[in-house]
């Protein structure tokens, strides 16, 4: 069939018409979308219109060079552009068919343009709506595609962060080394708060490790079996654990699961913990003013 | 074949293990070693894993059979310096090692094993006082 020389013919023409009607195209696309997309508060007017101008701009050249075929290499440029913004609109705040819309509203002013060229020829009128529909719907997906990637680029960094920021250890004393376990311990946080911890007791040579469990939520049997887990890994490397902060809703739970913590010393609060680390190190404190009360 | 040394020091024996454990190597660690505890008649025994970057559940065993069979010839016996990568894994696997004594590296693995022979209570690798 002779499809191709003729996409070719009818997409000089979309550019053509383009060219042409530039400022009408610009005017209408402009109108379009402020009825669909109401977002003053997070884009400007002036702005809209810069990156309208400069899209259609760009739609043009790759027009001439390659037709209407968004595959084109030499639609890299207006590709890229239309990426970019779907990555700004996604992190602005755009929800996803106002972020579409930016290319959907284009469709209204371009389709008149069209049909008042081909008013005579309804066959050529059909193939370069179809040629056009097709257009803009492969840069609309494409819109819809980069902006979704680039929301689960937030979500997974903001996963990733958080993992980061919940498990530090801290020193408490030469040799004493704390764990505030804060949220729900899974098993890929329990990989991440095992590794830090040992490495954390390798490297400042620590004899006791205190895992306190005040910000977890709740403990079922997983989150028990993998506490248990983190202990017997530092006793493996010579160091001792104390679990604490075990608040009276947890301990309940511990025993009507029927988890067994016996070899495991517990503590209420993290204090006590450190007075028993103190303890086993050979550390006493002497109170040298009498207390007041 | 290749063999690991076991060092006397006074009543205590020091084993390094500095390559990587095979099945072969460590059966003839057990044979020798507990040879070299009946011969010495040493009081403790200082295995030093430091080196040691990978084990499975063999080694593991291996490492708790050595533990039960020192103690059977009044022997303690302390396994120092783990690296976290071999603890985890160890603990993957369902061996917690519950008879084998540990310590953090050879300095307080020989204060637990002195003090033990001097009979004073010790708990976790450091005095109670």
């Amino acid at each position: 069939m002779n499809t191709i020389p003729m996409t070719t013919k009818k997409s000089t023409t979309l550019a053509q018409l383009i060219t042409e009607n530039e400022d009408f195209i610009l005017a209408e696309w402009m109108r379009e979308m402020k009825d669909s997309v109401r977002r003053g508060d997070l884009i400007k007017e002036s702005e809209l219109r810069g990156e309208c101008a400069n899209f259609l701009q760009l739609m043009k050249d790759a027009l001439e060079v390659a037709g209407p075929s968004f595959q084109n290499p030499a639609w890299d440029k207006a590709r890229e552009m239309l990426g970019d913004l779907s990555r700004t609109r996604a992190k602005q705040g755009f929800t996803p068919s106002e972020t579409a819309s930016f290319v959907f509203s284009a469709k209204r002013p371009l389709f008149t343009q069209v049909r008042q060229h081909y008013k005579n020829d309804p066959d050529g009128l059909a193939s370069e709506m179809w040629a056009a529909t097709e257009l803009l719907d492969a840069m609309g997906l494409y819109t819809a595609e980069v902006y979704q990637t680039a929301r689960e680029e937030v979500i997974r960094r903001q996963q990733e962060e958080l993992l980061e920021l919940s498990t530090p250890v801290v020193k408490l004393w030469d040799g004493v080394l704390a764990l505030p376990i804060i949220g729900t311990l899974d098993s890929a946080r329990t990989q991440i708060v095992m590794e830090s911890l040992l490495q954390a007791i390798v490297q400042t040579n620590s004899r006791v490790a205190i895992i306190d469990i005040t910000g977890v939520p709740t403990v079922d049997t997983v989150v028990a079996q993998h506490l248990l887990k983190t202990v017997t890994a530092a006793r493996l490397m010579g160091a001792d654990c104390i679990i604490s902060g075990v608040r009276p809703q947890i301990a309940q739970t511990i025993v009507h699961l029927g988890i067994n913590l016996m070899d495991v010393t517990t503590k209420a609060t993290l204090s006590a913990a450190f007075a028993v680390a103190l303890q086993r190190l050979g550390v006493t404190f002497v109170r040298e003013t009498p207390q007041k009360r | 074949m290749e063999k690991i040394p076991i060092l006397r020091m006074g009543e205590f024996l020091l084993v390094t293990i500095q390559v990587d454990m095979h099945d072969r190597l460590a059966m003839a660690l057990q044979d020798d070693l507990t040879h070299m505890i009946t011969v010495s008649e040493a009081k403790g025994v200082l295995i030093d894993i430091s080196s040691l970057e990978i084990v499975d559940s063999f080694i593991g065993r291996m490492l708790a059979n050595i533990a039960a069979m020192s103690r059977v010839l009044d022997a303690e016996t302390v396994v120092v310096g783990m690296q976290p990568a071999v603890a985890i894994t160890l603990v993957e696997l369902g061996l917690s090692l519950s008879g084998v004594r540990t310590a953090l590296n050879v300095d307080a693995g020989m204060e637990l094993l002195q003090s033990s022979l001097n009979g004073s209570k010790v708990l976790y690798g450091s005095h109670i006082d």
